[in-house]
């Protein structure tokens, strides 16, 4: 449920769902996410699902903040709601020069090469948004012990497919983009195509991934 | 048929084919694109008697230099934009927000914007772009949108449909104001930030990085002291936003922001400065003055009541 809504600058709302980031909380986020669309309301530009919140932004010509703030406190939710769900499995490659960053890694998380890798190939990981960049997934939860904040500048270039853990999350460039997040390794993998206009990602919300690690020679040979 | 199409003679330094770019798509990570400058934007495709929806080249700094072949055609220029048009016989400087005839074999040269950033060129007829989800916008950085989603290059065709023979002189006079202070409303992780901090951010210079795009403005000056977290649970943007990483050292997302950001919310730019932020060139100086929402509101109706008369004027 939606605990507060304030305004994000003149043109939007900024809906909080709480300080928690789980599965239980995200859900909440995009059952809201799907209702709001369904309801199409003109004047909204866009509505961002992230783990806690939504962020909803409209067209100040044609609506103020407190009106449709009022239209949003009066949504109500419908209790059951299934969405669907894939499993997904991204080879990626962390060997030199796609790991950018285990030497920060290994001195932040206070962990070799090896049990970082161990802790990250072990995982499935749970696909709670998408964005940042157009079809990059924010896939958690990491260990504990795997949690490192961001890069304190970020990176004005991260290269295209780098796979990047931040906090209880892993991510994937699907193209370079500037970035802040701990960069481990590279997919030879298309994880956005924006030839399919309905569906241009690979990986959406409530969808499960899985790591699988290859080596240097079968990265430059692989075949989508 | 006789086909019309400017070749590139030289693309310029960051020239995009641009729209009134798409809506509805934050949620898969495609962000709205578009014009930089709206009220630019529009001025241009209302000089040729455009719908004020059509694509237009935006270019940045040093613009594209173009040679047209095919029918009489009206184009115009909006922006602060120093420019010359050649013909067989004759070199003019061209003025902005004036329409002028341009004939086979003619050449736009748009030598630079001054002491501002993007500027518009629109012409009599339709650009033959492709589009994606709805907008012909060309995000760079993604490959969305026209062109591939790729930059003007050099030596390449931009071929032109339906062109409107109507050859009207259109002129209006429009001095872009440069800005003085750009408005904020207090972001959501405004208690982020020291006193200190605070103080900077209101009352301290910020200089413009030349690490800024389409995507994002950096600004250099005294660092925002974070007194909380450097870092905030991954969240959605919205242009305009002023995040701060742990650096200290803001940046402001702008038209091709990533959707979703985890560094803390200072600020938001109001939607009545966006245009006249977005025109502050690299190297130069910026600052903040805070209003409430109310202010905005009202300050972004009067925003919207001048581009009308200015439209209305044409």
């Amino acid at each position: 449920m939606i605990k507060n809504i304030l305004n994000l600058g003149d043109a939007a709302l900024y809906c909080d769902f709480g300080q928690d980031v789980n599965k239980e909380t995200n859900s909440s986020v995009i059952k809201y996410f799907n209702k709001i669309q369904q309801l199409k309301i003109e004047s909204i530009n866009n509505i961002t699902p992230s783990y806690n919140k939504l962020i909803i932004s409209f067209d100040l010509k044609r609506i103020k903040y407190n009106e449709l703030k009022n239209i949003i406190e009066k949504i109500k939710i419908d209790k059951e709601e299934s969405f669907q769900k894939k499993i997904i499995e991204i080879p990626i490659c962390c060997e030199k020069p796609y790991s950018l960053d285990f030497a920060r890694l290994e001195k932040k998380l206070k962990l070799n090469k090896e049990q970082i890798l161990k802790n990250f190939f072990d995982k499935k990981y749970f696909c709670y948004m998408t964005g940042f960049i157009a079809g990059m997934p924010f896939l958690g939860d990491l260990n504990e012990n795997m949690r490192a904040q961001r890069l304190e500048t970020p990176r004005v270039k991260v290269p295209k497919g780098s796979i990047g853990i931040t906090e209880q999350f892993a991510n994937i460039y699907t193209f370079e983009s500037p970035g802040g997040w701990n960069i481990i390794g590279n997919t030879p993998i298309e994880v956005f195509d924006n030839s399919k206009e309905d569906k241009p990602n690979l990986i959406n919300p409530g969808d499960t991934v899985i790591f699988k690690e290859i080596s240097k020679e079968k990265y430059l040979n692989y075949e989508q | 048929m006789s086909s019309n199409y400017f070749k590139v003679i030289r693309s310029g330094i960051n020239s995009t084919f641009q729209d009134e770019g798409r809506s509805k798509l934050n949620h898969l990570g495609i962000p709205f694109s578009g014009a930089m400058d709206n009220r630019n934007y529009l001025l241009a495709n209302k000089l040729v008697q455009n719908n004020l929806n059509n694509p237009v080249i935006e270019f940045a700094y040093q613009g594209p230099h173009l040679k047209y072949m095919g029918e009489k055609i009206n184009i115009a220029i909006t922006g602060d934009i120093t420019f010359k048009i050649r013909s067989m016989t004759s070199e003019i400087n061209g003025n902005c927000y004036e329409t002028y005839e341009i004939n086979n074999g003619d050449e736009i040269d748009i030598l630079s914007t001054n002491k501002s950033v993007y500027g518009y060129l629109s012409l009599s007829g339709k650009l033959d772009v492709n589009y994606q989800w709805g907008s012909c916008s060309t995000n760079t950085k993604s490959n969305i949108g026209a062109n591939n989603g790729k930059k003007l290059q050099d030596e390449q065709i931009i071929k032109i449909s339906k062109i409107n023979k109507d050859f009207i002189k259109k002129k209006v006079n429009y001095l872009n104001s440069k800005i003085e202070k750009i408005r904020v409303i207090k972001g959501t992780n405004f208690n982020y930030f020291s006193e200190t901090a605070i103080n900077n951010f209101f009352n301290k210079e910020f200089k413009v990085s030349k690490l800024s795009d389409r995507m994002g403005m950096r600004l250099e000056g005294p660092q925002l002291e974070n007194i909380n977290s450097t870092n905030i649970k991954s969240e959605g943007l919205i242009k305009g936003v002023i995040q701060v990483p742990g650096d200290g050292n803001p940046i402001i997302m702008l038209s091709d922001h990533g959707t979703i950001g985890g560094y803390p919310k200072i600020a938001v730019i109001i939607s009545s400065d966006y245009d006249r932020l977005v025109q502050i060139p690299s190297g130069s100086k910026i600052k903040f003055q805070q209003v409430e929402l109310l202010d905005a509101e009202t300050l972004f109706k009067m925003y919207e009541m001048e581009t009308q008369n200015l439209l209305n004027q044409i």
